[in-house]
């Protein structure tokens, strides 16, 4: 099988997942939250195709919903942290100077900040009564707005290289303006590096959702998603026993490689 | 999950099959689950620290945690003046410390002073402090040891139990002990190392010397999970309180190992914020303030289900500030928690709330909806938040949940009372009900749903400040209990906190370790180690 074709697989399996996750009301049998009290931890049957939870809510309809929750706030932070790091780091690598010493300090700042403890300090201050859906976008928006100090570095670096390429310095010679250097020249000689960026970023920020919510501080109860899923799978004794409760694991792997297999395409195209 | 009579018959054989291949000697091996703070019996606070004292403590009067009466035990009697204000004790003769420094009353007049000195900031001299004045100690004999507080105490004998006898005159200090027991080796982070006092005072019926095995050794490990596979693999002997999921794992693997010691004392609560400070809408104020909303919410509540889905069974629907198994407190004419979800609707109706298109509606038209707050990472009991949810969407209720660190809860319960609802576990380690002050009085910080009052803010909480005033001074136990029966009754009447489930109490004992009893009450597995035996290691039958 050629690369190409691997790509178009890995784009048509997304594009199931990802529709799947969207219309997850309409595929879904059951509401995610709903308990079959009487059918705890129940096998997977015709009634419920991956079995149930310790509560006896459908494993099936909470792993679509939590496709939705994951799949579709991943790319809107990766899309936020992209688009900072995309303005400041070219701006910084453009400009240089003091200004490219104060944003990569900051970037190098909001790098060391502990993760963690920020969004132990959102959720604090965060109003009770504000829907989970909300509560779970202003978690993944802060994730966002953390996220770009790494991609900064990366199109600080690919804007300091252009600054000083040889069809810029033609360009500014010929009296092209700055604007229209930055929209003409610049912006699309970085933009595969920022759809590069762009597509590393989800895979991360999947994977900190899930790693949140095994700590308990990702999305909260009963609203499903990825993370909160893989907390069944503490129990390694139960899993053995139950083996598809291992599909969250399975569809989290699936997906983190199919964005990792599509990304040379990007590459490429540069 | 076991049965009772399954689990029964298994210790019966046990019992019956194991002391024949028992012996003396050995090391009980097991683990604390966090650091000892100290090793000074007077400044423990906290778990770890406590089992280091149980363990190796000589106390005047010992709380049998079986028959949950006071026993003898570096005092051979006492008594108590009628004005509960002086205790008397006439202490066993010929004893020694560990060191071999003699034991006297002037050990217990030493230990007394330290434990009341304000310098020392000790948490178990503080049960003793009753009143403006200071504490005394007569001592007219070696064996005589009078104290006289400056205000009576209830239940002043049991208090005795938590206080360790230190040596006037040991250059040892605190580590020379009347324990079974003394610290023989301490690596931080790493482990407790404790050998077997020689001279120890008890002696088993046929006068043998105890404690039978030779030593113990206390692994410090926070890891339960860690915990649990080095006692599958047969490096530890006993796990001294287990989660539900844990242990059904086990039961599953090895039904010998596990024991089920019955329902606990801990409970697993719910209450609405009432303080008036709360920044709160005035019409949630007035639900919360209700007797019939507060009712109704916990007759919709599903204890049974509770129990049965996020504790495997190995829970009890809660009573009230009581467990059942507190044989001497309990209030055994309080009804059982029903759950009643029809009943909850009439309640509802009663309090002028309408339920209309699957929605409960108060008066003035509000949709009834609420937030409910519990600490994060805590799997139980957000299992328990979702089955609330589930149970009130079925009365027409809305509950949000919220999951916070621990110290945003904190300030958010205790500080700013910004906050709807919470779910909460209460700890509780004394039989006593003045362990409880705290959480009754109208004027007491952990009274939850509505602290610190200054003046009881309605008559139900007024007079209940005044029975757990008057049991506290009440001459007789027989009277204490009468008025604290009738706390109960208020707060079963009231629901203040509505009482969600009492765990049971679990633990893991390897078939090696003979003559253990585990029971409800702390130290739940070991509270019998100096008739503890070692037998030789029998196969688990667990993955090694």
């Amino acid at each position: 099988m050629n690369a190409v074709k691997l790509r178009v697989i890995c784009a048509v399996v997304l594009c199931v997942i990802f529709v799947v996750g969207l219309f997850a009301g309409t595929v879904s049998p059951y509401p995610y939250a709903k308990q079959f009290r009487e059918r705890p931890n129940a096998a997977p049957s015709s009634t419920h195709l991956l079995g149930t939870d310790s509560l006896g809510r459908d494993l099936f309809a909470r792993l679509i919903y939590g496709t939705r929750v994951s799949l579709l706030l991943a790319p809107t932070a990766a899309l936020l942290a992209t688009l900072l790091a995309g303005i400041l780091g070219g701006f910084a690598g453009f400009v240089g100077g003091w200004c490219e010493k104060v944003i990569l300090a900051a970037a190098d700042l909001s790098m060391a900040l502990p993760l963690l403890f920020v969004l132990l300090a959102l959720r604090a201050v965060l109003p009770l009564d504000i829907s989970p859906v909300l509560s779970v976008i202003a978690t993944f928006t802060l994730l966002g707005l953390l996220g770009w100090p790494s991609s900064l570095r990366v199109v600080w670096a690919a804007t300091k290289n252009l600054r000083n390429s040889d069809f810029l310095l033609l360009a500014r010679a010929t009296g092209c303006g700055r604007s229209r250097i930055v929209v003409r020249h610049l912006f699309p000689n970085l933009r595969p590096v920022l759809f590069a960026q762009f597509w590393i970023s989800i895979p991360v920020f999947v994977l900190t959702e899930a790693t949140l919510s095994m700590l308990g501080l990702g999305v909260i109860e009963p609203l499903p998603s990825w993370g909160n899923l893989l907390r069944g799978l503490e129990d390694i004794s139960a899993v053995s026993a139950n083996p598809w409760r291992l599909t969250p694991l399975v569809l989290l792997i699936l997906v983190v490689i199919c964005f990792q297999l599509i990304l040379p395409a990007q590459e490429e195209t540069a | 999950m076991p049965s009772p009579l399954k689990s029964l018959a298994l210790s019966a054989l046990l019992a019956l099959a194991l002391p024949v291949r028992a012996q003396t000697g050995g090391e009980l091996h097991f683990c604390l689950h966090g650091e000892p703070k100290t090793f000074n019996p007077i400044l423990v606070d906290d778990e770890a620290s406590e089992n280091v004292r149980y363990l190796t403590g000589g106390v005047l009067i010992r709380l049998n945690r079986q028959t949950q009466a006071l026993e003898p035990a570096l005092a051979t009697s006492w008594n108590v003046s009628r004005d509960r204000r002086t205790i008397t004790f006439h202490l066993r003769k010929g004893i020694h410390f560990s060191d071999g420094t003699p034991f006297s009353s002037e050990d217990v007049s030493y230990t007394m002073r330290l434990l009341m000195d304000p310098a020392t900031h000790s948490t178990t001299g503080d049960s003793f402090r009753s009143g403006e004045g200071t504490v005394q100690v007569r001592t007219p004999a070696p064996d005589v040891a009078a104290i006289m507080f400056p205000a009576p105490i209830a239940g002043l004998e049991r208090l005795f139990d938590q206080v360790a006898i230190l040596s006037a005159h040991s250059p040892k200090k605190e580590m020379a002990v009347l324990g079974p027991f003394y610290v023989a080796d301490y690596k931080a982070g790493s482990y407790v190392l404790l050998q077997k006092n020689a001279n120890y005072w008890k002696r088993d019926a046929q006068g043998h010397s105890l404690p039978y095995i030779d030593g113990v050794r206390l692994d410090i490990q926070r890891n339960r999970d860690i915990e649990l596979l080095r006692f599958r693999r047969g490096e530890l002997q006993l796990i001294n309180r287990l989660d539900a999921e844990q242990f059904e794992r086990l039961e599953h693997e090895n039904p010998a190992v596990t024991r089920n010691a019955g329902t606990g004392l801990d409970a697993e609560e719910f209450w609405f914020s009432q303080s008036p400070a709360a920044p709160l809408p005035a019409y949630k104020k007035a639900w919360f303030g209700m007797k019939e909303f507060r009712k109704a919410i916990s007759s919709a509540i599903n204890r049974s289900d509770l129990c049965r889905l996020v504790y495997a069974g190995y829970a009890k629907p809660a009573y009230g500030p009581v467990s059942p198994s507190n044989h001497f407190w309990f209030n055994a004419a309080l009804e059982d928690p029903k759950y009643d979800p029809q009943g909850a609707l009439r309640l509802l109706a009663q309090a002028g709330f309408r339920f209309e298109n699957d929605t409960l509606k108060d008066r003035a038209g509000n949709r009834v909806e609420f937030t409910v707050v519990t600490n994060s990472g805590n799997a139980a009991r957000e299992k328990i938040a979702a089955m609330i949810q589930q149970d009130l969407s079925q009365i027409g209720i809305k509950v949000n949940i919220v999951t916070l660190d621990f110290p945003s809860l904190i300030e958010r319960i205790t500080r700013t009372f910004d906050y709807d609802a919470c779910i909460l576990g209460l700890v509780n380690t004394d039989l006593d009900p003045n362990g409880q002050m705290n959480v009754w009085l109208s004027s007491g910080e952990n009274h939850q749903w509505n602290p610190s009052q200054k003046s009881p803010a309605t008559p139900w909480e007024a007079e209940i400040d005044k029975l757990m005033r008057e049991q506290a001074t009440a001459p007789t136990e027989k009277e204490r209990k009468v008025k604290f029966d009738r706390v109960q009754q208020i707060a079963a009447e009231q629901q203040p906190f509505i009482y969600l489930i009492n765990k049971d109490v679990l633990v893991a004992v390897s078939p090696s370790v003979v003559g253990v009893a585990p029971v409800v009450l702390d130290p739940w597995a070991f509270w019998n180690v100096d008739t503890l035996r070692l037998g030789p290691a029998p196969e688990l039958g667990v993955q090694k």
